[in-house]
């Protein structure tokens, strides 16, 4: 008990039932509040001018004649947002990305932003402001910005991560290597080799609420934001440190979000937002447009890959090789020491068991929007290239895919791909579960085809701040830091349930504001219900303590004779065994005489989250009329750990391969020659609908994570990693042709079943 | 003291003097990364870029209390985020 994070296979009440989610009515009554449902008195629309060249040098920006124009209160340029960031590099690229600093280096980077009494003005405003451009090469394609004769996007970019260090500048960032073993001698060894390249196109997270904040900076220095965000501490902190204001002086409210996947870890329109307050002394709400989502927001990176992997004739893969280049926008990563071919080469075979691996990431820079994470950042593309080579040995071997990865399998003591060695866990587990399930035996008809893929995703933990307050009838508010991306505050409210031993309707969860808890890290890796699970179950243990000296008081018994159990004080021992115990409600009742409030309290760092392995099957039909491929069955498999609300867990897992099947089959950046995006809308740019899915089965394996009281782990990312390549498979075992390009669209399936027949 | 061995990705191998693992005496992370700083100070900005730390496999990014013991192989990897 206490604070010990060990697993306890404890028997549980409420835990695992599949509860009301508290936001439900909200949402579906239209009470719940997004990022532009937020709205402040004499509050100014916010708008940006954004660059329509690929790669611009800003000669000039001229803003007098919209300065003149009535209405409007404040215009920010670069000039406007003094470099305060210190030699820090990342933070220098964050600020560079919100507003261009002498160049644009993408389509849609803002150059300008206004601040207007209403959108006409300020749109007329932006059309004032005259910007004088030299137009630059530009690069968007990873590939070519890696040939000699690319147009370097950055004079003062040298490669890290090689030695000696580059004499001269490149659009190559990063190169980072990972493995084990001899691969060359493993390929030695081998009987069979097969080499594939692949190319993965640029998708968006597709959330269908777009950014949006209210800014409100008084000129005492102190501020608010209003903002949709997955971390609203950390967003606090970057906009503070850009523009210069203490971090507790501005106080961040998140509203309810319409989906994020990762966009929004990083910030955008928030500092400027912020600084047209400032600068106006007005509250400012700006919100982004679809297409300034899609122009100007983090997109995924588009990959190159190469992979080669070599086996005996008895199965066993001998050595592994994979290359990856992968781009990440005009920038470096979006986090410091985290660029994405090296996320992309650490995942890479990751769910496998080999002697001899090697994996080399190459991180690239181009004339596209910064890339941000997105639901298991840079582990699908990978996934899409290794999984499909593993099917094609698996074919030229004559062996069946499942029982190929299930003898190369990784298990505890393999030594990971990304350098350390296992514990127990579950990447067998689903494998055998998809060998032995249903779906693997239906039937399946012409120009049907069946596929299956493997995933891995690490998970975090992370600084976690909760309080836990008794109200005197008994009711309980559970307050979290952490913002609510996939149903934690239901979760939570078990948690706090099972602890104390009363109703999950008993309890309330509540995001907090900044200034109401300690800092809490943002939302990602799949560790909100991790974490913020951990300090709910402390922040109870504390609070029990606490509800225990008050049951003694009003015994008047010593403390140590007082049990907790089933949500009652008991007391314990022959002595006392006239004392009818009391419950939660009644202590409460009586705490304003016992001594105050009653309430719990936990800061903390939960780490080891535990990595998380999937294994996905899906049915495919291809139309080889037209190239148009539909999904007819697909079922997801994944490690979960104990679920906790197992509707979210199914509806998670559903999730992640809803947006795999997208990018597999649809979704893509299209840029012009010129370097501009072609197709910044949901018309042109195709998320899946509910028509285009099947329903999404799922089975959750709850192996325990054994450092989490309840087993928990991260369960939100690693079900968008395997579909792209079981789709990839299934419309190879359809129609015959091995798709090397995502998406897999009809033109491309047209084009290869073409290449197919003059073959 | 336990003897730990530490490895590392290669792009740390520089920094920490070229081998490819090495060992050292640590009851700590804390201890372990305090160590390894004062032998190989260009390890700081690896560090300063985000360092995790797998122990046994299992990976800390935040909580460097956590105790060795003798045996243990600690993994320095990248310090990553998700989405």
């Amino acid at each position: 008990m206490g604070n010990d994070p060990s697993y306890t296979n404890q028997k549980f009440k409420v835990i695992g039932s599949r509860v009301q989610r508290p936001d439900g009515v909200d949402k579906v009554t239209g009470r719940a509040r997004y990022g532009a449902d937020y709205n402040a008195p004499g509050q100014l629309v916010g708008l940006f001018l954004r660059s329509p060249h690929a790669h611009a040098r800003i000669l000039k920006i001229s803003t007098s004649r919209a300065e003149k124009l009535s209405g409007v209160k404040a215009i920010i340029t670069s000039a406007d947002l003094p470099d305060l960031t210190n030699g820090d590099n990342a933070a220098r690229d964050i600020l560079e990305n919100c507003m261009a600093r002498g160049r644009a280096l993408y389509d849609g980077h803002a150059v300008a932003a206004v601040a207007a009494v209403d959108e006409q003005t300020a749109k007329k405003a932006l059309k004032l402001i005259k910007v004088t451009y030299e137009v630059l090469p530009h690069v968007t394609d990873v590939d070519e910005a890696m040939k000699p004769e690319a147009p370097v996007i950055h004079e003062d970019m040298y490669t890290a991560g090689i030695e000696p260090r580059p004499t001269k500048p490149s659009n190559l960032y990063n190169v980072a290597e990972f493995g084990h073993g001899d691969v060359e001698a493993g390929f030695a060894e081998a009987d069979l080799i097969v080499e594939k390249s692949y190319k993965t196109e640029q998708t968006h997270q597709g959330y269908i609420e777009p950014h949006a904040c209210v800014a409100s900076v008084n000129p005492d220095g102190t501020g608010e934001l209003w903002v949709t965000t997955q971390g609203h501490f950390t967003y606090r902190s970057v906009c503070a440190s850009l523009l210069g204001m203490d971090i507790a002086k501005l106080k961040v409210t998140s509203s309810e979000i319409g989906g994020g996947f990762g966009g929004k870890t990083h910030v955008w329109i928030e500092p400027i937002t912020l600084a047209l307050s400032r600068k106006a002394n007005r509250p400012v709400k700006a919100v982004m447009s679809r297409e300034e989502v899609f122009r100007a927001s983090g997109p995924t990176s588009s990959t190159s890959i190469d992979i080669k992997i070599g086996a005996k004739k008895d199965g066993t893969v001998t050595a592994a090789f994979a290359a990856l280049r992968y781009q990440g926008g005009a920038f470096r990563g979006a986090i410091p020491g985290m660029p994405w071919a090296m996320i992309g080469a650490m995942t890479s075979f990751a769910c496998y068991n080999l002697a001899n691996v090697k994996s080399v990431g190459y991180d690239v820079v181009v004339n596209r929007p910064k890339v941000a994470a997105y639901r298991a950042p840079s582990a699908p593309m990978i996934a899409f290239a290794v999984e499909s080579t593993m099917d094609m040995v698996a074919k030229e071997l004559g062996m069946d895919p499942v029982d190929f990865r299930i003898r190369n399998a990784a298990r505890e003591g393999t030594r990971a791909c990304y350098g350390p060695v296992y514990g127990p866990i579950g990447i067998g587990a689903t494998l055998e579960a998809v060998k032995n399930h249903p779906h693997m035996r239906a039937r399946l008809k012409k120009n049907q085809g069946r596929g299956m893929a493997c995933g891995f995703w690490f998970n975090f933990g992370g600084q976690t701040c909760t309080d836990l307050n008794i109200a005197t009838d008994g009711s309980v508010t559970l307050t979290v830091g952490t913002i609510d991306v996939g149903g934690s505050r239901a979760s939570l409210s078990l948690i706090a349930a099972e602890e104390l031993g009363i109703p999950y309707e008993q309890v309330k969860a509540h995001i907090a504001d900044t200034g109401s808890l300690g800092h809490n890290d943002t939302t990602e890796g799949s560790r909100g219900t991790f974490s913020s699970g951990m300090a709910a179950i402390f922040a109870a243990r504390q609070a029990i303590g606490v509800l225990r000296e008050r049951a003694a008081i009003m015994w008047n018994i010593p403390v140590e004779d007082v049990a907790w159990e089933a949500g009652s004080a008991k007391a314990i021992g022959s002595k006392h065994r006239k004392l009818k115990p009391l419950s939660l409600a009644e202590i409460a009742a009586a705490s304003p005489t016992t001594g105050g409030p009653i309430a719990g309290h936990n800061e903390s760092v939960p780490d080891n989250a535990g990595v998380s392995f999937a294994s996905h099957i899906c049915d495919v039909e291809v139309d080889p009329e037209t190239g148009g491929t539909r999904v007819i069955r697909y079922t997801v498999v994944q490690d979960a750990g104990k679920a906790i609300h197992p509707t979210y867990v199914e509806g998670q897992m559903q999730g992640g391969a809803a947006q795999g099947i997208g990018w597999a089959l649809n979704e893509e950046y299209i840029y012009g020659e010129d370097g501009r995006l072609q197709n910044p809308g949901f018309l042109d740019y195709r998320i899946p609908v509910c028509s285009d899915l099947p329903f999404i089965d799922t089975q959750i394996l709850e192996i325990p994570n054994p450092n989490h009281p309840y087993g928990v782990r991260g369960v939100g990312e690693t079900s968008i990693v395997p579909p792209l390549a079981a789709i990839g498979n299934a419309i190879s075992n359809a129609v015959g042709v091995r798709m090397n390009h995502v998406p897999m669209s009809p033109p491309r399936i047209l084009k290869a079943l073409e290449q197919l027949d003059a073959t | 003291m336990p003897l730990v061995k530490v490895s590392y990705m290669s792009s740390l191998r520089s920094a920490l003097g070229g081998a490819e693992s090495l060992e050292i005496e640590a009851t700590t992370l804390r201890q372990l990364m305090s160590k390894l700083l004062a032998k190989y100070p260009r390890l700081q900005k690896h560090l300063d870029e985000g360092i995790a730390l797998a122990v046994n496999g299992e990976i800390y990014r935040d909580n460097w209390d956590v105790e060795i013991r003798e045996g243990t192989e600690v993994y320095l990897m990248p310090r990553i985020q998700g989405g």
